[in-house]
C-alpha cells in the first residue's frame, strides 16, 4: 500500500513535468465543448440550451484522452529500464499500476474543474443539489477509474508508447455514438441499438440528469454496473498481463 | 571444529533458458563467494544478461536452481529481493525527475521513512559526486552521471549482493575508469559484487575471479592469472612483410593462432617462451626464411584466453 502511494507520488509528478501532454487532454475537449455549443448546437434538438446538454459528454470525452496518457505512462514504464528496478526492489505489478490509475485520476479531476469553468463560462447552469454533485462526480470517478485500468492493461499489451496512445483514438470515439452530444433517436435505427446499449450512454445519461435535477432512473444503477464490470476485467487483465509480461 | 558454513553469496546449479528453439542458457553453474567480486565475460549474445536477470529475479529459468545467501531465486523471490540490486545496461532513471526525487523515490520503495530517505538521498548524492546536480532532471545529465545515479540508486536499500550488467558499455574512458572506482569501493565495503562485461581489461581489473561465457556455457573459470596461464605463459607475435606473407603463414599455423591483426600484418602464437619452443615456430612458419619479418614475445593477456576458449573475436577497450 505504502508502495502504491510512492508510485501515485511519482506519476503525478511526472504527469506535472510533462505538461504538454496534460494540455492536449484538456485543449481538445475544451476546444470540442466550443464547437459543439457554437457551431453544431444551433441545429441539435435537445428540448433545451445545447450547452445544458453537451456538458457530460465532454466530461467523458476528456477522461477518454486521459485514459490514452495513462496507458502510454504505462507502455513507456515497460519499456525502461526502470520496471526491472522497480521489481527488483519487490514493488509488485499492481502497485506499480495503482500508482498509474491514481495519478490519471488526479489528472482528470483536474481537467474535469477546467472543462466544469469553461462550461460556467459560456452558460451552463446546472440545478443540482449537493447530494446530486456528489453522485454525479461519483459515476464520473467510478469511469475515469474502470476506464483507467482498462488504459493500464492496453500499455501492458501495447508493443511501443506510441501504439498505446493509439488507444486514445477508440475511447475518444466511443462518446460520439452515444446520447453525449444528440440525443440517441435522431440516430438511425442500427446505429441506435449500439448507442443506447454501450456503457458511455448510461454514464452521460446519469451524469446529466443527476447535474440538471432530473430523475435518473435505471441509467445510474446501469452506469456503475458498467464501471465495476470493465474495472473487474481490467484489473483482473492488467494483472494477469504484467504477470506475463515480466516473467 | 568444523568452521559454521557460509552459503556462498551466489550460487547457480544448471540453469537453462531457451526462447523457442534458440537454448540461450545450456547449463551455468556459477557459486560467488561472500564480498568478491566476480565477472562474467563473454561476447555479445554469450547469455550474460539472461544470467544476471535470472540470478536477480528478474525471470525464471528454464531448468536448474540459483540461490542467492542461500534463498532460492523462485521460491523465497521476496526474501532475494531484500538481499540485492540490480543495475541494468539501460539508466533505470526517470528521466523527467531530478536526480535526488530519483533517489528519494528508491528510498521510499525500499522503506525508509520520508526523513531517512531525504537523509539517505543526499548521502549517495555526495558520494557519487552529484549534489550540484541534485535538483537537476536526469534528462539533462551526461551518461556517466547517469551511470553513477544509476548506481547510486541500486545502494539506497544496502543490498549485500550487487548485480551489474555490462556497468561501462557505452560510457567514454573518463567515466569507465570512474565507474571502475566506485565498484572497487563497493567491494572495499564487503559488498558482493556480480559484473557482467565484453571488457577482458575490466573483468581483469575489478574481478577476484572470472567466468569466460560463450554460447551459453561456461567454458573456463578462475583468477586471472589461471586463465591465463590455461593458454600458455607467453605468446609469440609474428611480423610479416606483405599480406601474401601474412595469408601463408595464417594457413600454415591455423589453429596455432592465438591473435589475428591483419591490418598490422600480426599473427600470435601460444609458446612456452623457452628459445628451443620459439625456434621451433618460426621454423614450422617460415623454413624458407622469407616470410616472418620481426618477432617479439609477450606474457599472454586475457584477450589470448577469450580467443583460444571462444569462437568469436572479443571487444578490444
Amino acid at each position: 500500500m505504502s508502495n502504491a502511494l510512492t508510485m501515485t507520488g511519482r506519476s503525478v509528478r511526472l504527469s506535472a513535468r510533462t505538461p504538454d501532454a496534460l494540455i492536449t487532454a484538456l485543449v481538445m475537449p475544451v476546444m470540442l465543448m466550443c464547437v459543439f455549443v457554437y457551431f453544431f448546437g444551433g441545429a441539435i434538438e435537445t428540448g433545451g440550451e445545447y450547452v445544458q446538454y453537451v456538458v457530460p459528454g465532454v466530461l467523458i470525452l476528456c477522461a477518454g484522452f486521459g485514459a490514452g496518457n495513462t496507458a502510454m505512462a504505462v507502455a513507456s514504464d515497460m519499456h525502461n529500464g526502470i520496471i526491472d528496478r522497480f521489481r527488483s526492489m519487490d514493488v509488485g505489478g499492481r502497485a506499480i499500476l495503482a500508482g498509474h490509475v491514481a495519478a490519471s485520476l488526479a489528472r482528470n479531476l483536474a481537467a474535469t474543474a477546467v472543462v466544469f469553468g469553461v462550461a460556467m463560462a459560456i452558460g451552463f447552469r446546472p440545478q443540482a443539489s449537493a447530494a446530486g454533485w456528489l453522485a454525479a462526480i461519483g459515476v464520473l470517478v467510478c469511469y475515469i477509474i474502470a476506464l483507467s485500468w482498462l488504459a493500464a492493461a492496453v500499455g501492458l499489451v501495447a508493443k511501443s508508447p506510441e501504439a498505446a496512445g493509439g488507444f486514445t483514438f477508440f475511447i475518444a470515439f466511443l462518446p460520439y455514438p452515444s446520447s453525449g452530444f444528440v440525443p440517441v433517436d435522431t440516430m438511425p435505427s442500427w446505429l441506435r441499438g449500439f448507442a443506447e446499449h454501450q456503457p458511455v450512454t448510461p454514464v452521460i445519461e446519469s451524469m446529466r440528469k443527476l447535474l440538471l435535477d432530473q430523475p435518473v432512473g435505471g441509467s445510474g444503477w446501469q452506469a456503475v454496473a458498467w464501471c465495476a464490470g470493465i474495472a473487474v476485467v481490467a484489473v483482473a487483465a492488467s494483472g494477469a498481463l504484467f504477470r506475463r509480461r515480466t516473467s | 571444529m568444523t568452521p559454521p558454513l557460509t552459503p556462498p553469496a551466489i550460487e547457480a546449479r544448471g540453469l537453462t533458458k531457451s526462447y523457442g528453439d534458440v537454448a540461450v542458457l545450456r547449463g551455468i553453474d556459477l557459486s560467488v563467494a561472500p564480498g568478491t567480486v566476480f565477472a562474467l565475460l563473454g561476447p555479445n549474445g554469450a547469455g550474460k544478461t539472461t544470467t544476471v536477470r535470472i540470478l536477480a529475479t528478474l525471470l525464471t529459468a528454464g531448468g536448474g536452481t540459483a540461490r542467492i545467501a542461500g534463498k532460492d531465486v523462485t521460491a523465497e523471490r521476496s526474501a532475494v529481493r531484500r538481499a540485492i540490486s540490480v543495475t541494468g545496461q539501460y539508466a533505470a532513471l526517470d528521466e523527467e525527475l531530478t536526480g535526488a526525487e530519483n533517489l528519494r523515490m528508491m528510498g521510499r520503495l525500499a522503506g525508509l521513512s520520508r526523513a531517512a530517505a531525504r537523509t539517505r538521498a543526499d548521502e549517495l548524492l555526495g558520494r557519487f559526486r552529484l549534489t550540484d546536480a541534485a535538483s537537476r532532471r536526469v534528462g539533462t545529465y551526461s551518461g556517466g552521471m547517469r551511470r553513477r545515479l544509476d548506481l547510486a540508486a541500486s545502494l539506497v536499500g544496502e543490498p549485500s549482493v550487487i548485480f551489474l550488467d555490462e556497468p561501462t558499455t557505452g560510457l567514454d574512458p573518463r567515466s569507465r575508469q570512474e565507474v571502475w572506482e566506485l565498484v572497487a569501493g563497493l567491494a572495499d565495503a564487503g559488498v558482493t559484487v556480480f559484473l557482467t562485461t565484453q571488457y577482458l581489461e575490466e573483468a581483469d581489473r575489478l574481478a577476484g575471479r572470472i567466468a569466460l561465457i560463450d554460447g551459453g556455457l561456461i567454458v573456463a573459470e578462475g583468477t586471472a592469472a589461471e586463465l591465463k596461464r590455461r593458454v600458455s605463459g607467453e605468446r609469440l607475435d609474428l611480423a610479416f612483410a606483405g599480406r601474401g606473407a601474412y595469408e601463408e603463414a595464417d594457413r600454415l599455423l591455423g589453429d596455432l593462432v592465438v591473435r589475428r591483426e591483419p591490418d598490422e600484418l600480426r599473427l600470435g602464437v601460444a609458446t612456452s617462451g623457452r628459445a628451443e619452443h620459439v625456434r621451433e615456430l618460426l621454423d614450422a612458419v617460415d623454413p624458407d626464411r622469407r616470410l616472418v619479418e620481426r618477432f617479439a614475445v609477450h606474457e599472454a593477456s586475457l584477450d589470448d584466453v577469450f580467443m583460444t576458449l571462444t569462437a568469436k573475436e572479443p571487444a578490444h577497450v
